[in-house]
C-alpha cells in the first residue's frame, strides 16, 4: 500500500463526498426549516441529469448545458412547491413521506415517457475527458478533479450565503426556531420558497456533474437519495455545515471500506470468509459511521436547533 | 325425445366450449422495471411483448393471459408477487426476474405448486446443481458459463494475470467462479462491490495499483455503465477489457458509447447470428421498437414464450397435466433464436459460446459483432451434482 494509492482513494473519497453534499445541502435545509421531509428531491436531481446530457448532446457545451438543467430544475422546483408541496408541510411526515413518493413515481414516469426507458448517454465534455498526471505516478480523471472544484466552490457559496448574508440569517433563523422566527417577523414562506428552489439547483448541479461519470437512467435518484439522507442525518438536519462534514466523512469512510476492507481482511481471516465478509462490511460501512454518530450524539454532529 | 337429445347435446357441447373458453392458460411473469435492473427488465419486456404479439395472444393456439407485473428488483418483493400469482391467478407457468437472487427465491414455492419456471435469464449454480429441480428450465445459460467462455479466451489472448471485478450477490460469485475455471493466468485480485453501486473509482485505484495485464469485469446494467465510463475517464483505456455478454450488451454500448469500441464479450447469443429464426427475430424486433438491435435478454425472454407455445401444443394445450408440459418443455422442440439445443439432465442447455466485439455497423451505429465460436456444445460445471 503506497502513497500514491493512498492519495488518490482520498481525492476519491473527497469527490464522492463532495457530490454528496451538493445533495444533501437542499434537503437538510427544507427538512430544518420546514420539518418537511422531501423524497423528491431525488427527481429533481434524476431530471437535471437528463436535462444536462439532453442539451450537451444538442448543443455541444457543457457548462450551457449545466445553467440549462439547474434554470429548468429551478423553475419544475417552484411549480412542484405551488402545487404540492406547500399544502403538505403543516402536515405530519407520514402524508409527506406519501405525497413525495408519489412525486417520485410521477416523475419517474414521465421521464421514461419522454426519454424512454432506456438509460441516456451522457458523454463527458471533451476538454475534460483524459486524464491529467497529478503526480509523476499518478493520472487521476480531469473530470473529477472539476467535479472536487465545483463542490468545493458550492460549499464555499453556501457558506457566505448562509453565514454573511440577509436571506442567510433569515435560513438560520427559521432552522433554529421557526415558530420565534416567524414571531420576530420572518416571512418564513418565502425564504421556503427560495430555499427549495436553491435545492432544487444544487440537485439539478450535482445530476448534471454526475451524469458524465454514471448511468443517467430512471431511477438513479433514488440510489443517491439513501446517502444522501444519512449524510443529513449524521450532521444534525439543517445544518449546512454539519452536511459538509458528514458528507465528506460519508465518502471518506465508504470509499475506504472499500479500498482497505477487504485486503485487511484477507490478511487475517481464510480466503473464503474474508472474500464474503469484504465487501459485505464495506457496503454497511456508511451505516454504521450513522448509527456511531447517533450513539454519541442523537440529534446529529452540528444540529441546528439548539 | 329426439328434441331432448338434441338439447342435451347441445348443452353438453356448449358446456364443453365454456370450460374451454373460461379457462385461459395463465402466465405469471415479474419483471424488473424498476430497480437495479430496471434496464435489463424493460429489454426483457420487449422481448417477451414481440412474441406475444407474434403468437396472437395465444400459446400453442390456446388464449393465453399474460400477467406482467413489477417487483423492483427485490426478492422480498417477487416472492410476495408469487404467492399472489399462485393462491389467487393460479398461473400455469412463471418468467420474468431479471437477478438470481430473486430466481433463487421465488423457486421453492414455484416448485411446491408445480408451477414450471422458464428462466429468461438468470441461471444460478444452486439450480443447476445440488437444488435442481424438475419445475425449473435454465432456458437461457447457466451463470458460469459465459465467464467459462471468457476465461478461455484471456487465456487465447495471453493475459497472464488479471483483475477480476463483480457485485456481490450469488450470480456475482457464479460469474467469477466461472472465469476462474477455464482461465490458466494468475489473478492479481478479485474484487467484489455492492449491487447498484454508483461510483467505482476505489476500485479502479485498485486495478491502477494491481497494475493486470487484462480486467474481467461481471457488471450488468446501470454498474456496467457507470464503471466502464469511470475506467476509461480514469486512464485506464490501455488495460484491456474482457466480459461476459452481460456488461456490454446493447443497453450497455447506447448509454456509454465510444469507450466501449473493441471490448471484447462472450454469449451464446449475437444479433447477427445467421440463424433463420433470428434473422427474423432481429428484423422483426427493430421494426417493432424504432430500429434499435435486441440484446441477449430480449432474444431470451423472446425464446421463453416459443418455448411455452411449443410445450402447450405438444400436449394439445392440457397443462393441468404437469408431467406432460415438463417431458414437452424437455424436448426444447422450437425454433430457438440462438439455433438447435438440448437440455442437459439438470434442464440447462448444451450450447454454443460466441466471442463477440464492440464494432462500428455500416451505419455507424455502434453494436456488437460476432467473431467467433468459444465453446461448442457446452455444458454447465455443475450437471453432475444434480440429482433429479
Amino acid at each position: 500500500m503506497d502513497a500514491i494509492f493512498l492519495i488518490e482513494q482520498l481525492l476519491n473519497g473527497l469527490g464522492y463526498g463532495l457530490m454528496l453534499f451538493l445533495l444533501a445541502a437542499g434537503l437538510t435545509l427544507v427538512f430544518g426549516i420546514m420539518d418537511t421531509m422531501n423524497l423528491a428531491h431525488g427527481s429533481l436531481y434524476m431530471v437535471g441529469a437528463y436535462i444536462a446530457a439532453q442539451v450537451h448532446e444538442r448543443s455541444g457545451s457543457f457548462v450551457g448545458a449545466v445553467f440549462m438543467a439547474m434554470a429548468a430544475t429551478v423553475v419544475i422546483a417552484f411549480v412542484l412547491e405551488m402545487l404540492v408541496v406547500r399544502r403538505i408541510y403543516s402536515r405530519g411526515h407520514l402524508a409527506q413521506v406519501i405525497a413525495t413518493f408519489g412525486i417520485i413515481l410521477i416523475a419517474d414516469d414521465l421521464v421514461k415517457a419522454i426519454w424512454g426507458p432506456a438509460p441516456m448517454l451522457a458523454s463527458t465534455p471533451a476538454a475534460l475527458a483524459g486524464p491529467v498526471q497529478l503526480l509523476a505516478e499518478l493520472p487521476y480523471p480531469a473530470y473529477r478533479l472539476a467535479m472536487l472544484a465545483v463542490g468545493l466552490l458550492v460549499a464555499l457559496g453556501l457558506y457566505l450565503l448562509v453565514n454573511h448574508t440577509r436571506i442567510g440569517m433569515l435560513v438560520r433563523a427559521g432552522a433554529s426556531n421557526r415558530a420565534m422566527a416567524e414571531c420576530m417577523g420572518v416571512r418564513v414562506d418565502g425564504v421556503f420558497s427560495f430555499i427549495f428552489a436553491l435545492g432544487a439547483a444544487l440537485a439539478a448541479l450535482a445530476g448534471a456533474m454526475m451524469g458524465p461519470i454514471s448511468a443517467v437512467q430512471i431511477g438513479m435518484g433514488e440510489a443517491i437519495l439513501i446517502p444522501a439522507l444519512v449524510v443529513i442525518v449524521i450532521g444534525g438536519i439543517g445544518s449546512i455545515r454539519g452536511a459538509f462534514v458528514a458528507a465528506l466523512l460519508v465518502g471518506l469512510v465508504d470509499t475506504a471500506g472499500r479500498a482497505f476492507l477487504p485486503p485487511a481482511l484477507r490478511a487475517v481471516l481464510p480466503p473464503a470468509l474474508a472474500a464474503d465478509l469484504g465487501p459485505a462490511l464495506a457496503g454497511i460501512a456508511m451505516y454504521v459511521l450513522m448509527a456511531a454518530v447517533l450513539i454519541l450524539k442523537p440529534a446529529g454532529l452540528f444540529p441546528a436547533r439548539a | 325425445m329426439l328434441k331432448l337429445k338434441t338439447a342435451t347435446l347441445t348443452l353438453a357441447l356448449c358446456s364443453a366450449l365454456n370450460v374451454h373458453a373460461a379457462d385461459p392458460i395463465k402466465v405469471g411473469v415479474a419483471l424488473d422495471i424498476s430497480g437495479p435492473f430496471a434496464t435489463i427488465g424493460a429489454e426483457t419486456r420487449d422481448g417477451l411483448n414481440l412474441a406475444i404479439e407474434r403468437l396472437n395472444g395465444q400459446l400453442g393456439g390456446v388464449p393465453t393471459e399474460f400477467l406482467q407485473t413489477d417487483f423492483a428488483g427485490n426478492p422480498e418483493q417477487a416472492n410476495q408477487l408469487v404467492n399472489r400469482y399462485l393462491q389467487r391467478d393460479k398461473i400455469d407457468f412463471f418468467t420474468g426476474p431479471v437477478a438470481s437472487n430473486s430466481a433463487l427465491a421465488v423457486g421453492p414455492a414455484l416448485f411446491a405448486a408445480q408451477v414450471p419456471f422458464l428462466s429468461s435469464n438468470p441461471g444460478p449454480s444452486q439450480y443447476a446443481g445440488k437444488q435442481c429441480n424438475p419445475y425449473f428450465f435454465g432456458v437461457s445459460y447457466q451463470n458460469d458459463t459465459y465467464d467459462e467462455a471468457a476465461g478461455k479466451v484471456a487465456n487465447e489472448k495471453g493475459y497472464k494475470n488479471m483483475v477480476l471485478i463483480a457485485p456481490n450477490y450469488p450470480a456475482g460469485k457464479d460469474h467469477l467462479n466461472g472465469f476462474k475455471r477455464l482461465y490458466k493466468g494468475a489473478i492479481k485480485d478479485e474484487i467484489y462491490t455492492k449491487v447498484g453501486q454508483i461510483d467505482y473509482a476505489a476500485e479502479i485505484a485498485q486495478i491502477r495499483a494491481a497494475k493486470p495485464d487484462a480486467v474481467f469485469f461481471f457488471l450488468p446494467a446501470a454498474m456496467g455503465i457507470n464503471f466502464i465510463k469511470q475506467y476509461v475517464g480514469g486512464g485506464l483505456k490501455d488495460i484491456p477489457m474482457i466480459a461476459p455478454g452481460f456488461s456490454a450488451d446493447q443497453d450497455v454500448i447506447a448509454a456509454v458509447g465510444e469507450p466501449t469500441m473493441g471490448l471484447y464479450n462472450t454469449a451464446h447469443w449475437a444479433h447477427d447470428l445467421p440463424v433463420p429464426a433470428n434473422v427474423e427475430f432481429v428484423a422483426a424486433f427493430r421494426k417493432k421498437y424504432d430500429g434499435r438491435y435486441p440484446t441477449v435478454y430480449a432474444a431470451q425472454a423472446y425464446d421463453v414464450i416459443m418455448a411455452m407455445d411449443a410445450a402447450v401444443r405438444e400436449v394439445d394445450g392440457k397443462v393441468s397435466d404437469r408431467a406432460a408440459v415438463l417431458a414437452a418443455l424437455k424436448k426444447a422442440n422450437f425454433k430457438s433464436v440462438r439455433g438447435d439445443f438440448s437440455y442437459g439432465p439438470n434442464h440447462f442447455p448444451i450450447q454454443n459460446y460466441y466471442l463477440r466485439v464492440v464494432e462500428k455497423d455500416a451505419n455507424g451505429q455502434l453494436t456488437n459483432k460476432l467473431v467467433s465460436t468459444v465453446l461448442e456444445k457446452h455444458q454447465d460445471a455443475y450437471v453432475g451434482e444434480c440429482q433429479m
